[in-house]
Parts: structure tokens; C-alpha cells; sequence
């Protein structure tokens, strides 16, 4: 069973040194993700969650506790499409910059790879020259979802990835997350203030609380049966 | 949104065009030596023979603000390469990493922001000598510091958004983060702080030739020539016109690309 685990948190804290003393963003969290899992993340905004997805990217250092990756480097998509892409680059660079400092691909399979990514992601290869300020919010974020694939991650974190989109948009997205996850066996750790998208793509919900995950279960049963206080009420909103 | 031309731009690619073109003229052909003196046409009024008149020495005016706008223009030019790629590697590195070095070196700047620059350039030429290489040095340094003020602001600004957290999620290195993906974006601030810089660079050629620091004779300078002009204010004014005039047009080109610049920038 063990080898199916693509991501193991245990008992991870994260402290933010204030002026006065430190504050506690994320206190014990311990969770495992299977291969092919979606994972989702849930909480008000503060309660701890991007720095959660932090740190254990490596980005913020944890103050205690371990996260063991058992996959390559995972990936990030992230929440605001105008910011998390270059705007001085082209799409084509955008996607293929991975690889390049993967480094193991000559310029031309690169080029291949990005065309066929691109397609994969619903844009077609007459993006590769566009810049992001000429795209929508729904295919920036389907760039970044490009360039977080190219380098075939199998845990892919996704911070609040489809809350700057409108609705429709956002179904389309969410589509093309579980197609990727079926057709590519991925791992999701799906991070949302938005029970509703939540509940349509995953597996399984933690949800959290300054700081501590409160309730951790299957999305039916999390749904149907909540036995948190602090989750019934998330769910009456 | 309607677009509207770029007036000043436009403007400023013409002038510059039309001085720049005229100064690359002036090195293959001067109407008259711009050293050559006639004694009989000392201080000659403009005529057809001599567009702008003649100077003390009788050498023709026109001639001679070619040579010395292509001088002060050589010299601008260096002192912003200098000034433009220092003070982008240190903005780069202080406005990226921040904290301590970012602290130190800042501080540093503003040590030298606080003398006026004039000051620091006698200084500087009295250490090295004066002469055309000196003037380049001296004012180089001098420069440093506001083009690390502006990429440093633009590099912090730039290094807090998601497509640097991104690069650095892909596994790329600090300095490919910071030249090939953050300077990109920080090009369009650093171009117009270019053009504008290079008129400051003219106007302090000018000053510190006109302060006898600068260029020395008989290497010719618009600002050294603004100073010979001064004595013959009354009597020969269209020397001082001439030679003004020269310094205005070559500032205005570039006073207005980096204005359209900054416009499209805006926009």
C-alpha cells in the first residue's frame, strides 16, 4: 500500500515570527495522498491553507513536523491568472521554460512537447506565440496548468486555482482537471474556499481551521453527515 | 480604448534622429577644419558662408558644434552604459534579495545622492585628472546610483508576483529568475530612465566642461564652447546661441522618447 502514497505530512507546523512573539499558521497537520487522489483543502480565507500548500512546496520552511514527497517535485497552479504568468513572454516560452531547465530535451522535441501540451490543455498550437495579456482568465490559467504538467508531475497543488474565474469558465477547468487527473493518474491537492467546486472534483475534503484540520473525510460522508461544528456551518453558508 | 499616436515619441525619434544624423554626418564631413582659424573672419556674424558665424579664433561655428555635439554625445552615451549596466546588476540583486545587502548598498546610494553630483564630480576628476576618459569614469560612477534606485524598486515590485514563485517552483536559478525572467519585465522603466538619463548626462558634460573640468581644448566640447562663448556674449552672440541651441536640440530628442516612453508605458 505504502508505494501508493505520492505525499506524506506529519505533524507539520508553520510559524510566522511577528514583532510580538509568533503566530501559529499551521499547527500539526498530518495527511497522506494516494496516487490519483483528489485531495481538497477547505477553510476561510487566513485559516492557513496557501501556507499549508507552502510549505509544503518547499517555499515557506516548516517550524517543526516532516513532509516526504515520494514522486518527483510537485507542481503548482495557482489563483490569480494575471500575476502567475510572465507578461513578458510568450506562451510558448511560458510552457516550455520547464523544460528548458529540466534540461534534457533538445530545442526541437521541447518545441513538440509544448505544441502537444498546448493541445492537451484545449488551446491549440496558434497560442504559442500569443502573450498572456491577450488571453482570457480561463485559458491563462489553462497555460498554467500547462506549464505545471510539462514536466509530468504526479502531484499537482492547485491554490485557489479556479476562484478568479466565472462560473462556465470555471466547469470548463474544472472538466479539463479531472480529465488530466484521469488520463495522466495525477494526485490533486485542490485548495478552495468554495465548498461547491470542491465538491465537484473531489475524492476526499480536509477541512481547516486556524491552523488545525478539524474534520478529514470522504466528500459524500463530509457532505451528507458533517461532524464538526466548524464544518456544518462552513456547509449552511 | 482608442489609440492615440504616440506624439511624443514620435517627436523625439524625429529630433533625435535629425541631431544623431547630423553629428554622424559631421565625423566624414565638416563644412569647414573645425580647427581651422582665419584670422580675417575673426567673430563673424551667421551668413551663408558661415552658417552659425565664426568663434574668436575665426573657426567656423557650425563645424565645430558638430564636432563637440559628437564629443559630448560619445561621452553621454558612455557614462548611461556605465551607469545603465552597474546600477541594473546592483538594483537587481538589492531589489531580488532584499534584506541586509539590499540595506547596506541602499544606504550606500543614498550617501551618494546626498552630495550634489557637481560636487562629486570635482572631487572625482581632481583623483583621477581631468581629460575625456576621466569624465566618462567620474560621471559613470556618478550614475550608478539612481539607475540601482529604479530597477531596485522595479525588481521588489516585480520578485513578490506568482510568475516568480512559479519559476522558482520549476526549479530555476536566482539569476535566471533574475535576467531572463524579471528584467524583461523591468526593460520598459529601465528604457526611459535610459533616455532620460542621457540628457542628464549631456547637461553634466556641458557643466563640468563649462567649469574647465570636463574636455580639454582643442578637443572641442558644447559645453566648453558655451564657456569661450560667454565673453563674447554682446559682442558675438549668435556664438552662444549657436552653441545652446545644439545642446537644446540634442536634449529635447531624447527628453521627449523618454516621455512617449514612459506614455506608452502608461497606457
Amino acid at each position: 500500500m505504502d508505494n501508493d502514497i505520492v505525499l506524506k505530512v506529519e505533524h507539520l507546523t508553520v510559524n510566522y515570527s511577528r514583532r510580538r512573539g509568533s503566530t501559529e499558521a499551521v499547527s500539526d497537520v498530518s495527511f497522506e495522498l494516494r496516487r490519483g487522489e483528489i485531495l481538497g483543502l477547505v477553510g476561510e480565507s487566513g485559516c492557513g491553507k496557501s501556507t499549508l500548500a507552502r510549505a509544503i512546496l518547499g517555499i515557506t520552511p516548516c517550524s517543526s513536523g516532516t513532509v516526504t514527497h515520494f514522486t518527483r517535485r510537485p507542481q503548482m497552479v495557482f489563483q490569480d491568472p494575471y500575476g502567475s504568468l510572465n507578461p513578458a513572454k510568450s506562451v510558448g516560452w511560458i510552457v516550455e521554460e520547464p523544460l528548458r531547465i529540466f534540461g534534457r530535451y533538445d530545442r526541437a522535441e521541447r518545441r513538440r512537447r509544448v505544441e502537444a501540451m498546448l493541445e492537451r490543455v484545449g488551446l491549440g498550437t496558434e497560442y504559442y506565440s500569443r502573450r498572456p495579456s491577450e488571453l482570457s482568465g480561463g485559458q491563462r490559467q489553462r497555460v498554467g496548468i500547462a506549464a505545471a504538467l510539462i514536466v509530468r508531475p504526479q502531484l499537482l497543488i492547485a491554490d485557489e486555482a479556479v476562484s478568479a474565474l466565472d462560473v462556465t469558465i470555471q466547469a470548463q477547468i474544472i472538466d479539463l482537471l479531472l480529465e488530466l487527473q484521469r488520463e495522466l493518474n495525477l494526485s490533486y491537492l485542490f485548495i478552495s474556499h468554495d465548498l461547491n467546486v470542491v465538491y465537484q472534483l473531489c475524492d476526499r475534503v480536509m477541512v481547516m481551521q486556524s491552523g488545525h484540520i478539524v474534520e478529514c473525510a470522504d466528500v459524500q460522508q463530509l457532505y451528507s453527515d458533517p461532524q464538526h461544528p466548524y464544518t456544518k456551518k462552513l456547509l449552511k453558508e | 480604448m482608442k489609440k492615440r499616436p504616440n506624439y511624443n515619441l514620435i517627436l523625439g525619434c524625429i529630433i533625435a534622429g535629425l541631431t544623431v544624423g547630423m553629428i554622424i554626418v559631421g565625423i566624414f564631413w565638416t563644412p569647414y577644419e573645425p580647427t581651422a582659424m582665419s584670422g580675417g573672419e575673426k567673430l563673424d556674424a551667421p551668413s551663408l558662408r558661415h552658417l552659425l558665424g565664426t568663434d574668436n579664433f575665426g573657426r567656423d561655428i557650425f563645424s565645430r558644434v558638430l564636432e563637440g555635439a559628437r564629443s559630448t554625445m560619445l561621452i553621454a552615451a558612455a557614462v548611461v552604459a556605465i551607469g545603465a549596466s552597474v546600477g541594473t546588476v546592483v538594483g537587481a540583486f538589492t531589489g531580488y534579495f532584499g534584506g541586509r545587502v539590499d540595506a547596506v548598498l541602499m544606504r550606500f546610494n543614498d550617501m551618494l545622492a546626498a552630495f550634489p553630483s557637481i560636487l562629486l564630480a570635482l572631487v572625482l576628476i581632481s583623483l583621477l585628472g581631468s581629460g575625456k576618459t576621466n569624465v566618462i569614469i567620474a560621471l559613470g560612477i556618478l550614475f550608478i546610483p539612481s539607475y540601482a534606485r529604479i530597477v531596485r524598486a522595479e525588481f521588489a515590485r516585480q520578485a513578490e508576483l506568482d510568475y516568480v514563485k512559479s519559476a522558482r517552483l520549476m526549479g530555476a536559478g536566482h539569476l535566471r529568475i533574475m535576467f531572463v525572467h524579471i528584467l524583461p519585465n523591468a526593460a520598459p522603466v529601465l528604457l526611459s530612465s535610459i533616455a532620460i538619463g542621457f540628457n542628464n548626462a549631456v547637461l553634466a558634460e556641458a557643466s563640468m566642461s563649462y567649469l574647465s573640468i570636463g574636455v580639454q581644448p582643442p578637443d572641442a566640447s558644447l559645453g566648453r564652447m558655451l564657456s569661450d562663448s560667454q565673453t563674447y556674449l554682446l559682442s558675438a552672440p549668435w556664438y552662444a546661441i549657436g552653441t545652446g541651441a545644439a545642446i537644446v536640440l540634442l536634449i529635447l530628442g531624447f527628453g521627449l522618447i523618454s516621455e512617449g516612453l514612459g506614455d506608452s508605458r502608461r497606457a
